[in-house]
């Protein structure tokens, strides 16, 4: 294996070498490590593993789940969790189908599941905040409701065949070289990037980092911490919709069966990405290499043809124990 | 038994002792026993004959029954649930542990030279609740050794956990044909559904080990405090950790049921949930999440709940699958019942930020 | 806590402004009990105002009335001239009230200029000019002469560094008036020496200060005025250089100051004739907390640990019990040689101990009484072997008899009891187990004068029975009061060891002082 890692030049390879990341952005780094090693992994394997367009198709595979992800480091480092955000999924494919079999338009079909997601997610957040009930039954709650709006719709599967989504759905966008990516990945990436600037240069986001370090503190430091717990629950339900709709496109139906335990693949991004699970410390970025590791994991059981997908699972629950851990070694030695 | 079973916390409403009524009315398992009557209520409104029970072959037949047998699964599970609950824990592998013991009992019988023989029902359920002593194990050391939040500990084995189970049944829908083992379902003993001899079997049990040992103090003294528990030199990494092998184990049986209920184990859809039921009948019954005090008859009471509300909705027209809508009103209805903010909100003014508490000397 | 008063204080004249501040006639009450009743309480520009009282005086009740965490039931509270109520802290503030409070209320995971100013931040464009806000944050900070990285995690700091922190988020608000909670408590003399820096440079700059300390000393060094506290009621308001130490004590423990010193001359120097040993200690250590220490118990004798918060007091305690395990050294109970793992192995020597945290590492606040007492003994028999209801129902009511446990409602929930009796329960348990060492870090802190007396008067008789005490407070007088050997304590080691023939608590500052070395150390 080590005869493929590229030798790079000695001067790179000195910084590299001398840089020590802040400990904050080491979790980062392990999962960036992670990542780049099981890409060159699979490239030794398989032939055709390291081609571009394998990494491109990652991100097409796994747009809704970035988007989920990013939602979902938002209510982490807040110090909760969204349980619901796999059945808000599957009520936006049923939204989306159901109004433009009615003939809406696919704007405003757009704008009525965005609304909806996001409304769930701030009413979560009413509760979890004024009501003083646990994130974790509060999204209990939005899962079983969600879940229930979309059965009362329709048990059964509708197909999406509207121009405009199927046009979406299909339209490619050509990137030098030959390769090409879709529409889809670029509202993936597009939503990263803004919930980075989010986190890291808005009152919004520096509050959420303080209400998961510590959320009495940030009381009585006069901060905006109501503002901020329901905000990222309505942020989480609003990137749930929009996921939502990414699925949509990628599978062109709407179905109440869809995305039946997305919200554990969203959080095992979360905490492969580096976030600590009780909040407070974690980068968007670290949920996106996160999905990226869990697509990696996917790709390589295609690529094997020999492996079962359950092994999906099991190395999923693998890698979360590994993170787990460390992350938990990690803070006992802080204190 | 409801003596052993009951010692919910009562209500405090200072020194004076509230009457007979005052007591019933303050009771926490008055609203779901009443939301439960409602409920049955409605169903014979739809249906007059709703509550009827006929005896065929010396079986009990009915709706009522019906609950009975189905309330087993969800029953157990919280049963289990419960104690990890009152320690400050939670389990959200409970689903995946049901769907590993079922695969690994009905391969078993499967496997087994005489499919059909009782003899092999045994010995693969025996294996089968082997295995769960063995992911509570797993479970339990995650939460009391390494001391991880046991919502995060326990979300591993929810994520591998079906890996695992359909690494075992090999993918395939796995379906053995053995009287034995169906009869854990539809069995019936003294009239009464074997699923649900079992679940109260179990209540039973646990209840005599909780409230007639100190183990249940223990418990709640773990949950309530668990530093001032470890100074008191109560051995709380024990406790914690057996009550996570019971947890699994609990799950291991409602797999088995629920496998033997339709003869077969998918092992990606089997108990898919439940964990969230489970811990729905605990929130209903009283227990906090928050941990501590706990009650077990507050926990059947859920279990039922859930169940007869599962049988109502298709009996009053409206289809099955939206009893998810109905439990997310149920799950939002107890919260609000049990937020003391909820509860001083809808009494009087509430003081700001001043949670109520000890006053020092 | 010498009786004269030796400090040179700056005397200050009634000012002749306004008061920033005026509380009038305050009230607040929990349920049915009442935590303060029509207290009122003035702040002037420019002063270092001290908030005295006892625990469970109503001091942080009063603070946290002015501050917008509580909200009053009645008074009002006049700030700058204009009538206010604060619903939030985020209120007070906004009207110049900053608090900075005893357990550091920041958050560690985020950088030591986020800390001062989160919610006002410096912004372009919509988004936080992170260069400004450090720029600004060391700017505040070298004006209050704190030498710290505005970058670096608040968390990576020591306390100390934190809560200047902490004072630098309050004067960066420019604040009108600033609360200090107990600030000093887990700081050594330098940090605190620091503190009292940033503070002087505040008042010189017309910053009303609220200071709540339990060090009387440093009152006399740094504040100008104070307010006393007694029950949740106003006793006076005073010059602090026209009270001297003692007026003060009597202040604020009232009349039964005498009922302590008539204890006082009862109980002190009951000699020990014992000669038999419990415990022994040799070279027990752990890193970070305590450095080797020997320590040896014998039969009914008290020993009183002296020594500042710190001092590696509680860390001796929990080693002995095992509570935190040694590194190295050795513990003989009874001439059994065992390294103490865990709690359990100390309890099934007959060792008990009683933590300072009541709250965290005592109370099992939603059992009862009944099953508080019997918790130690009942987790020694094990869950199988549940305690018959007859003991329970005659140990319950015994010890509910003897140590005078009110409510004597053996099913009361224990969260409702007052601290004094929660700590008379805690005792109880151990009592019942029936140990021959018994570990007491600060049981009579925050409970009520009556019970202080009552637990000193029990540990006294425990000790005459032929138990082995040892006797933890940071308060000097009763640590001497009631040992028959004080063992003192500094930078985490036993720096002096002496029978208690006529030692008096200057003695033992001198001690403590005598050892003074610089050190970095001192964080608790």
């Amino acid at each position: 294996m080590s005869a493929t890692i590229a030798v790079p030049n000695p001067s790179v390879w000195d910084r590299v070498r001398t840089y020590s990341p802040s400990r904050r952005y080491l979790p980062v780094v392990a999962t960036f490590a992670l990542f780049i090693g099981m890409f060159g992994a699979g490239g030794i394997r398989y032939e055709g593993f390291t081609d571009p367009q394998v990494f491109l198709s990652l991100l097409l595979d796994n747009s809704f789940l970035i988007v989920l992800a990013v939602g979902m480091t938002f209510v982490i480092l807040s110090g909760g969790i969204d349980l619901s955000v796999g059945s808000v999924v599957a009520l936006s494919t049923m939204i989306a189908a159901k109004t433009l079999e009615m003939g809406w338009s696919p704007y405003l079909s757009m704008v009525t599941v965005l609304v909806v997601g996001t409304l769930l997610g701030t009413l979560m957040g009413l509760l979890i905040h004024y009501l003083d009930i646990q994130p974790f039954i509060a999204t209990l709650a939005g899962l079983f409701l969600a879940r229930g709006l979309t059965y009362l719709i329709s048990t059964e599967s509708i197909p999406i065949t509207d121009a405009t989504f199927t046009e979406l759905a299909f339209a490619s966008i050509t990137l030098p070289g030959g390769y090409y990516t879709t529409w889809t990945v670029v509202v993936a990436l597009a939503t990263v990037v803004v919930a980075a600037a989010v986190l890291a240069r808005t009152r919004f986001g520096r509050t959420v980092y303080a209400v998961g370090g510590n959320e009495a503190s940030a009381m009585l430091m006069g901060l905006r911490v109501a503002a901020v717990k329901v905000g990222v629950y309505a942020i989480s339900g609003f990137c749930a919709a929009l996921g939502g709709l990414l699925f949509g496109l990628y599978t062109l139906s709407g179905y109440s069966l869809h995305a039946v335990g997305m919200e554990l693949d969203a959080i095992a991004a979360v905490v492969i990405g580096g976030t600590l699970l009780t909040g407070g410390r974690g980068f968007v970025v670290g949920s996106l290499l996160g999905v990226l590791v869990l697509g990696t994991i996917q790709t390589f059981i295609s690529f094997d043809g020999t492996l079962n997908s359950w092994w999906t699972r099991i190395v999923i629950g693998a890698l979360l124990l590994v993170f787990v851990v460390v992350q938990r070694l990690m803070t006992r030695r802080q204190t | 038994m409801t003596d052993t079973l009951d010692r919910a916390p009562a209500p405090e409403r200072g020194a004076a002792r509230p009457g007979l009524a005052g007591r019933l009315l303050g009771h926490q398992l008055l609203w779901p026993v009443l939301a439960i009557i409602v409920m049955l209520v409605i169903d014979v409104i739809a249906n007059p004959s709703f509550l009827d029970v006929r005896i065929q072959d010396g079986h009990l037949y009915g709706n009522v029954i019906d609950i009975a047998r189905n309330s087993a699964p969800v029953m157990l599970v919280a049963l289990g649930m419960t104690l990890v609950i009152a320690t400050r824990g939670i389990d959200l592998s409970v689903g995946a542990v049901a769907a590993i013991a079922a695969a690994v009992a009905c391969t078993r019988i499967v496997e087994s030279a005489d499919e059909g023989a009782a003899s092999a029902t045994i010995l693969a359920s025996t294996t089968a609740l082997a295995v769960c002593v063995l992911l509570g194990v797993w479970n339990g050391f995650l939460v009391s050794v390494l001391g991880i939040q046991p919502i995060i500990a326990t979300l591993v084995l929810m994520v591998a956990g079906r890996g695992l189970a359909m690494l075992i049944t090999d993918g395939q829908i796995t379906t053995p044909t053995n009287d034995t083992f169906s009869n854990l379902a539809s069995g019936f003993v003294l009239g009464l559904p074997i699923a649900f001899l079992i679940a109260l079997g179990m209540v039973a049990l646990t209840a005599v080990l909780t409230r007639r040992t100190a183990l249940g103090m223990l418990i709640e003294a773990v949950g309530i405090n668990p530093d001032a528990s470890r100074l008191a030199g109560v051995r709380a990494r024990t406790i914690t950790w057996t009550v996570y092998v019971f947890g699994a184990v609990c799950a291991g049986l409602a797999g088995l049921i629920i496998a033997a209920n339709t003869n077969s184990v998918n092992a990606n859809s089997l108990g898919l949930w439940i964990e969230l039921d489970a811990i729905l009948a605990v929130v209903i019954g009283g227990t906090a999440l928050t941990g501590g005090r706990f009650s077990l008859a507050g926990t059947v009471v859920g279990a039922l709940l859930i169940a007869t509300l599962v049988r109502t909705i298709p009996s009053i027209g409206i289809p099955s699958e939206a009893n998810y809508l109905f439990k997310a009103f149920v799950v939002i209805l107890v919260c609000l019942l049990q937020s003391p903010r909820a509860r001083a909100a809808l009494r009087v003014r509430g003081r700001r930020g001043a949670q109520p508490k000890a006053v020092a000397a | 806590m010498t009786h004269t008063q030796e400090q040179v204080v700056t005397v200050r004249p009634e000012p002749s402004q306004q008061p920033v501040v005026e509380m009038r006639d305050i009230s607040i009450t929990f349920g049915t009990v009442s935590a303060l009743d029509r207290v009122s309480m003035r702040l002037f520009p420019g002063e270092v105002h001290a908030l005295m009282g006892e625990n469970g005086a109503g001091k942080s009740t009063l603070i946290k009335a002015l501050t917008g965490v509580y909200t009053i039931d009645a008074g009002t509270i006049v700030v700058g001239g204009e009538e206010h109520e604060f619903h939030t802290p985020a209120a007070a503030q906004a009207a110049g009230i900053s608090t900075v409070y005893q357990e550091v209320n920041l958050v560690p995971n985020l950088t030591v200029a986020e800390n001062m100013l989160l919610g006002r931040e410096p912004r372009r464009f919509g988004a936080i000019n992170v260069r400004a806000m450090n720029r600004r944050a060391r700017q505040t900070l070298e004006r209050l002469g704190l030498d710290v990285n505005p970058g670096s995690l608040l968390g990576d700091h020591p306390i100390a560094v934190q809560q200047l922190v902490a004072i630098a988020r309050a004067v960066d608000v420019d604040a009108r008036v600033v609360i200090l909670d107990e600030p000093t408590s887990s700081l050594d003399a330098d940090e605190v020496e620091k503190l009292f820096d940033v503070m002087r440079r505040l008042r010189e700059h017309g910053v009303a200060i609220v200071f709540v300390s339990h060090f009387l000393d440093q009152i006399y060094e740094i504040a100008d005025r104070m307010t006393i506290l007694r029950n949740g009621r106003l006793v006076e308001e005073r010059m602090v250089a026209e009270t001297s130490q003692l007026e003060l004590v009597r202040l604020m423990i009232g009349r039964e100051l005498e009922v302590l010193e008539r204890l006082d001359r009862d109980q002190r120097q009951a000699a020990v004739s014992s000669e038999t040993p419990v415990l022994k200690a040799v070279g027990l250590s752990r890193k970070g907390s305590l450095e080797a220490t020997d320590l040896t118990l014998y039969e009914g004798e008290v020993v009183g640990v002296a020594g500042l918060l710190g001092s590696g007091r509680t860390e001796l305690a929990r080693l002995l019990f095992g509570a935190d395990t040694a590194d190295h050294g050795e513990l003989e109970v009874r001439s059994s040689r065992r390294r103490l793992r865990s709690p359990r192995h100390a309890i099934d020597r007959k060792m008990a101990f009683s933590s300072e945290d009541r709250k965290a590492e005592g109370v099992i606040g939603d059992l009862t009484v009944a099953d508080n007492m019997l918790l130690a003994l009942q987790a020694s028999r094990g869950w199988l072997r549940p305690i018959p209801q007859a003991t329970r129902a005659r140990l319950v009511r015994d010890y509910i008899q003897a140590l005078d446990i009110r409510p004597a409602d053996p099913d009361a929930l224990m969260r409702n009891l007052s601290g004094g009796n929660q700590q008379k329960v805690l005792l109880a348990r151990w009592l019942i187990t029936d140990p021959d060492v018994l570990i007491l870090d600060e049981p009579t802190r925050g409970i009520d004068i009556g019970a202080k007396t009552q637990i000193q008067t029990l540990v006294a008789d425990l000790a005459a029975k032929g138990m082995a005490v040892v006797f933890i407070s940071a308060e000097l007088e009763e640590v001497l009061r009631l040992s028959h050997r004080v063992v003192v304590m500094r930078d985490r080691r036993k720096i002096r060891e002496l029978p208690n023939d006529d030692v008096s608590v200057s003695d033992v500052l001198e001690i403590i002082a005598g050892e003074a070395r610089q050190t970095e150390e001192g964080t608790a």
